[in-house]
């Protein structure tokens, strides 16, 4: 599919005659509307500014940047047409389907606060756009995005486009199986409630052997946190093969929950190039009683689906890495926001992703990370433009897929954390940990004990976000390993400007 | 005897803060009481990480709302099983979670013998692990 050809010209001829109006402007069915030539796609039933919605539409909300002269209701009718039926040039055969329904509606457009004449940021819409649920296939996020983000990201009349938040309706919702465990139950088959969990990424991420791996989540774990982690690119490489990192690793999650008598986990990255090979990889690691499984985002959407439906059969949690995602979710005016991808990764079945950590080294305006947070955790999300939540969301009682706040953090952001970032995270402290200077052990500890004496103030009533610090110097007098910790990373903090903030006007009406 | 931090299980909220004081621990239920969950306390002689079932010293107080009257429940269970492991449970019953959503242990054993790890060799290089309980050589009710 292309853009019709001449459609510039024509557009900013139209636009200069009329102004704009807020009617539809779609073409009577019969035969003029379906003479052979092109039309404007707003004229052909895609920009239709009344639409009632109908609680099983799917609605998807894009920021646009029109082609200069481009009318931003064409622009979004555009959208609408490439991203469900239309073609380049009017076709006789949609005369043969209920064609009205299946083209997508472009029903509001409305400027972005800040852009436009008179700032510095060239004009970007949001558009938004209802979709019949008949569109789609059911419990197929490769269906669905085909379409939502198949050709249309390409489309010239666009300069750039973004897929900014999305509504699922209930009834679609329903063809899927959610997060194979779900934040409920991971706590209970864990033992582990009122506190985020622990977890580490085993480092370096290259080189270990084995053996040397193994000691790493031993100490780690014997240490007090709940969960080691390989990273995203740990696999089968030629300094360690994936069957000796599992039997490595199951012993050492097994010593450590011995030492601790606490139930233990280790994420086995079971990533490879066919999904067949990952599937014999994670029979090999619940064979050997892993609790849990670890896959990337790169692996692409159908293979994340099998995987979650191979662990709900097998009793497996399911932790997903984004490996990849900033690559298009990161610059504001085009790709997706990460927050269509949680909505995703929740309906495709996964029980973990990592979604930020707001104070650590990687990308993220609070706001926006809590809207991503929101996405993952809620039974029920109301609209919310300050978190970037456009859309009202009833998750229909879909399970809850637990957060993964990742990338240089400390024991000494405890209180920033856990304000920040509530209770249901896994928080991965991997240098904050093995990087302590007396030792892995003691990372451990350090973090452990940081964790529980925030909980414990916070639950009494203390004001945790001005009394944090002075909270952990405290429990530093009597935890060596905390001491240590503080003074090492007492000075490391990771203060850049976000890229992706929310754009919104606190007076416009919230709620359609 | 245990050999990680504090030589002792660390099941829970708290295992790695020193014991819970009367005062911690009444601050603790009325935070719970204040999100509207409901108290229970249990207790076992053990600790293995997957026994899930405690014993219950009574049902879960749905309609005690008082923190004073959920400590002297805390205290009679530590007075009839002063070497039990005793723990504090909070339940919600709000949709999305009608679960665990507090446990903290406030009552050890003087001795905490811990787990041992049985490895059994099987085909290849594979093991099949079970965590044994030292507790359990002994026989229910005489084991601290």
């Amino acid at each position: 599919m292309g853009i019709a050809p001449g459609l510039l010209v024509g557009t900013v001829r139209f636009f200069q005659l009329l102004e704009i109006t807020m009617a539809s402007e779609t073409m009577k069915e019969g035969k003029e509307r379906y003479k052979s030539g092109v039309i404007p796609y707003k004229k052909m039933g895609y920009w239709e500014p009344d639409y009632k919605i109908k609680e099983t539409d799917v609605l998807a909300m894009f920021r646009m940047t029109p082609q200069a002269g481009v009318d931003p209701e064409e622009c979004a009718a555009a959208v609408a047409g490439e991203s469900s039926t239309a073609t380049w040039t009017v076709v006789w055969t949609d005369r043969l389907t209920a064609c009205e329904m299946y083209r997508a509606k472009a029903y509001r457009v409305d400027l972005v606060p800040n852009t436009g004449p008179g700032t510095k940021t060239e004009a970007q819409y949001f558009a938004y756009i209802a979709y019949d649920i008949d569109l789609f296939e059911g419990n197929s996020i490769a269906n669905l995005t085909a379409s939502i983000i198949g050709n249309v990201f390409g489309m010239k009349a666009v300069k750039a486009l973004r897929l900014e938040d999305m509504r699922i309706p209930v009834a679609y919702l329903k063809t899927f199986q959610g997060p194979a465990t779900g934040v409920v139950v991971e706590r209970e088959r864990m033992d582990k409630f009122g506190r985020p969990l622990l977890g580490a990424t085993t480092k370096p991420k290259l080189g270990l052997s084995g053996r040397n791996y193994g000691r790493v989540v031993y100490e780690a774990l014997k240490g007090g946190l709940d969960f080691m982690k390989d990273d995203e690119n740990i696999n089968s490489q030629s300094f360690m093969h994936w069957r000796d990192r599992f039997l490595y690793c199951m012993d050492a999650v097994n010593k450590a929950s011995a030492a601790t008598g606490e139930v233990k986990g280790h994420y086995m990255n079971v990533t490879a190039g066919t999904v067949e090979e990952m599937i014999e990889r994670a029979e090999f690691a619940k064979s050997l009683g892993s609790i849990i499984i670890m896959i990337d985002l790169v692996i692409g959407y159908s293979a994340i689906q099998s995987m979650a439906i191979w662990a709900r059969k097998n009793d497996m949690i399911l932790h997903l890495h984004r490996a990849g995602n900033s690559t298009y979710s990161r610059q504001k005016n085009h790709g997706m926001s990460f927050r269509v991808i949680c909505k995703w990764m929740r309906m495709a079945g996964v029980d973990h992703i990592h979604a930020g950590t707001v104070v650590g080294k990687l990308e993220g305006d609070p706001l926006m990370i809590r809207g991503y947070y929101d996405t993952l955790l809620d039974t029920h999300t109301p609209v919310q433009l300050e978190k970037g939540i456009f859309f009202e969301q009833d998750w229909a009682s879909l399970n809850k897929c637990m957060p993964v706040a990742s990338g240089g953090i400390h024991a000494g952001q405890m209180h920033q954390l856990l304000t920040y970032l509530g209770d249901d995270v896994v928080l991965q402290f991997g240098g904050g940990t093995i990087g302590h200077p007396d030792g892995i052990q003691a990372g451990a500890i350090a973090n452990r004990t940081a964790l529980e004496v925030m909980i414990m103030a916070r639950n009494e009533g203390r004001d945790i976000w001005n009394e944090g610090p002075q909270i952990l110097a405290d429990a530093a007098k009597w935890c060596g390993p905390l001491k240590a910790g503080l003074e090492t990373w007492k000075d490391v903090s990771f203060n850049y400007e976000s890229t992706d903030s929310p754009d919104f006007v606190p007076t416009t009406t919230a709620s359609v | 005897m245990m050999t990680n931090q504090g030589n002792r299980v660390t099941q829970g909220q708290f295992s790695f803060l020193p014991d819970l004081t009367d005062a911690q621990i009444t601050a603790q239920i009325k935070y719970a009481l204040g999100r509207g969950w409901a108290l229970s306390v249990e207790y076992t002689d053990d600790p293995h990480p997957r026994n899930t079932y405690w014993e219950m010293f009574g049902n879960p107080m749905f309609d005690l709302k008082d923190p004073a009257g959920i400590l002297m429940e805390v205290n009679n269970c530590r007075k009839t099983y002063p070497n039990h492991y005793i723990r504090v449970i909070a339940f919600s019953a709000v949709r999305g979670v009608e679960s665990v959503t507090m446990s903290y242990i406030v009552n050890r054993p003087k001795k905490e013998p811990g787990f041992g790890l049985v490895r059994q060799e099987i085909g290849g290089r594979m093991i099949r692990y079970s965590i044994h309980s030292y507790a359990t050589d002994k026989p229910e009710g005489e084991r601290y």
